[in-house]
């Protein structure tokens, strides 16, 4: 940001001393930034230090987030949501991740026919809606239509299958394997993107180090992808721990079975605005968004100064 | 001889797999597509066949035509997508030529400033930001929509414009001003112009998450005249759950659209992802 040429902006500035266009050009923007998107966010963490005794708002300091601790039921919810969106996670790093780089490296492989066709497909899932996705997927996975029996007949599995979406022990992977299909398109592409960076001259010296195949693809090929794969990691936490969407979509507000689905999208959801015979709750909402925000921001930091400066970058 | 089959059952094994996850990734759109136009009884008796004379029908499409009011939803998901995206495009090219233009201070500051929304999703804000916009009246019009879209896309599009923007040589700006023009047309007549494929790119990423956001929707503008595409169609889904043909058609309605927008940008939106737009 600092680099641009010195002469040209010092000479601008002794031109016109009041650079007014600089002013024109960023305000626009910067206001409604800060107007839709900063102070909402600060607003809703101050908010959770405040709660409504007797129809007013009054300072209530750390006394929401001990309800949210220390009430056995508020702190059974919010436990449960975190674990379950840790599941989510780990489901999306252990499956996503493992098959956007294999799609990747096969796409990437020299003189691949049909290469934009295949890439078309992958990222389709990704461009449909949550709603698309999620409903599409309940009825296949109903036992009712039998779409998914008919399937898993044809590889001699029928009796392995079960109303899966119904069951509080497999709901919540059901759920995730469905977002994972439809947000593989995307470390799919930034893989592939990363492994056609890689200098020719890079494969041409291990070729002759006489490092090929799959060798080859460990060795060379994926370390030089690191990054890459750090900045999907960090997008799909952000991406995983601000889900809501596909739960509400397949399991509803209540996420169900039993809030075997249920992670803290879905809990901010139905703490704010209630649903059945619960009130909405703006000042435990608030609360619960605050500790979206503190977990995601630990996710963020973690990334920024713990994993991207020690992953190797090489410059070509 | 051995070393060119072995490369060719290679070539093949590669085929193979990347048919086999072609299938798992359109498989569902597809059997949502095809039993969207059959009878009832058809999408229960044989769900895996093409439509044929004797079980094709559009009874899901009247159903669906007649009980939602989709044209609405449509146009209002066309409105703020459309609105949104040229404001991001427009407030982000300018916000984004200041920060790479001119040197003044602050400007690393601001530009980190603008960067938190990057990684900080503007749906934690949501509590305050309900309430402001039922201080401000804008409950349930396209306009809160419009302004939580356009804050949530510009700090990414400022971070890729501007990028861009630092490519954009300083001999053609410095010819511009030397004979005259002023600031904002050596912006709008020099720089905006060179930029213009890396704003199409901006574009695409923008458009995703609006058009299918359900989360703002559904809590800034839930009103009948309001509704989006994706709430609207999961509003239907819910109510008519037990109508198999309403319901495919109804998915169906909403799958059309994206399908014609990607065939016609995949190319821009494949290209923009792996030319390294985002990084």
């Amino acid at each position: 940001m600092t680099d641009l040429a010195p002469e040209q902006g010092t000479e601008a500035a002794r031109r016109r001393p009041r650079r007014w266009h600089i002013f024109v050009f960023l305000a626009p923007a910067v206001v409604v930034y800060t107007a839709v998107m900063i102070l909402p966010l600060f607003e809703t963490l101050r908010q959770s230090f405040f709660n409504t005794v007797e129809g007013e708002k009054v300072f209530v300091g750390f006394a929401n987030f001990a309800t949210l601790f220390g009430d056995p039921r508020w702190a059974a919810d919010f436990w449960n949501a975190l674990r379950n969106n840790f599941i989510f996670f780990l489901i999306h790093m252990a499956v996503q991740n493992p098959i956007g780089v294999a799609l990747a490296a096969l796409l990437s492989l020299p003189g691949l026919k049909f290469g934009a066709f295949y890439r078309t497909a992958f990222f389709l899932p990704t461009l449909l809606s949550f709603v698309i996705v999620g409903f599409i997927w309940k009825l296949i996975l109903s036992p009712i239509w039998g779409v998914a029996p008919w399937l898993m007949d044809l590889v001699g599995l029928k009796s392995a299958f079960g109303p899966w979406l119904g069951k509080p022990g497999s709901a919540l992977i059901a759920v995730s394997l469905v977002s994972v299909w439809q947000f593989i398109g995307i470390p799919m592409m930034l893989i592939y993107a990363a492994l056609l960076n890689i200098p020719e001259e890079v494969i041409e010296a291990a070729e002759i180090d006489g490092i090929v195949g799959w060798g080859q693809f460990f060795k060379i090929k994926l370390p030089l992808v690191l990054p890459a794969i750090g900045i999907i990691s960090i997008l799909t936490f952000v991406g995983n721990f601000n889900a809501f969407d596909l739960v509400y979509t397949m399991q509803g507000a209540l996420a169900g079975p039993d809030k075997a689905t249920d992670i803290l999208g879905t809990f901010l959801y139905r703490t704010f605005f209630g649903f059945q015979l619960q009130l909405g709750d703006p000042s435990m909402g608030a609360t619960i968004a605050t500790m979206m925000f503190l977990i995601i921001l630990t996710g963020v930091c973690i990334y920024l100064f713990g994993i991207q400066r020690r992953i190797r970058r090489y410059q070509f | 001889m051995s070393k060119a089959r072995q490369s060719t059952l290679r070539t093949s094994l590669v085929h193979v797999a990347l048919i086999a996850y072609t299938l798992v990734a359109l498989f569902p759109v597809f059997l949502t597509i095809i039993n969207s136009f059959k009878s009832k009884q058809a999408i229960f008796g044989q769900p895996l066949r093409l439509p044929g004379p004797s079980t094709f029908s559009l009874i899901g499409y009247e159903t669906v035509l007649k009980q939602g009011d989709f044209i609405t939803y449509f146009q209002n998901s066309t409105i703020v997508t459309v609105v949104s995206i040229f404001l991001v495009l427009l407030l982000g090219a300018m916000a984004a030529f200041a920060l790479s233009e001119y040197r003044f201070r602050g400007n690393t500051l601001m530009g980190l400033y603008l960067a938190i929304g990057i990684m900080i999703p503007i749906r934690l804000g949501t509590v305050a930001l309900l309430q402001g916009m039922v201080a401000t009246g804008l409950v349930n019009t396209l306009t809160a929509l419009v302004l939580v879209y356009t804050a949530q896309g510009l700090p990414l599009a400022i971070f890729i414009l501007s990028e861009f923007m630092r490519t954009v040589s300083d001999d053609l700006k410095n010819a511009g001003r030397i004979d005259g023009l002023s600031e904002y047309a050596i912006f709008f007549r020099l720089v905006l112009p060179l930029v213009r494929p890396s704003m199409a790119t901006v574009a695409v990423f923008t458009m995703i998450p609006i058009w299918n956001d359900l989360w703002f929707p559904l809590i800034l503008a839930p009103s009948e005249s309001t509704k989006t595409v994706t709430l609207g169609a999961q509003l239907f889904i819910g109510q008519f759950v037990t109508n198999w043909n309403a319901v495919l058609a109804a998915l169906s309605l909403a799958i059309f659209p994206v399908l014609i927008l990607y065939v016609i940008f995949s190319r821009q939106l494949i290209r923009g992802i792996t030319s390294g737009a985002v990084k």
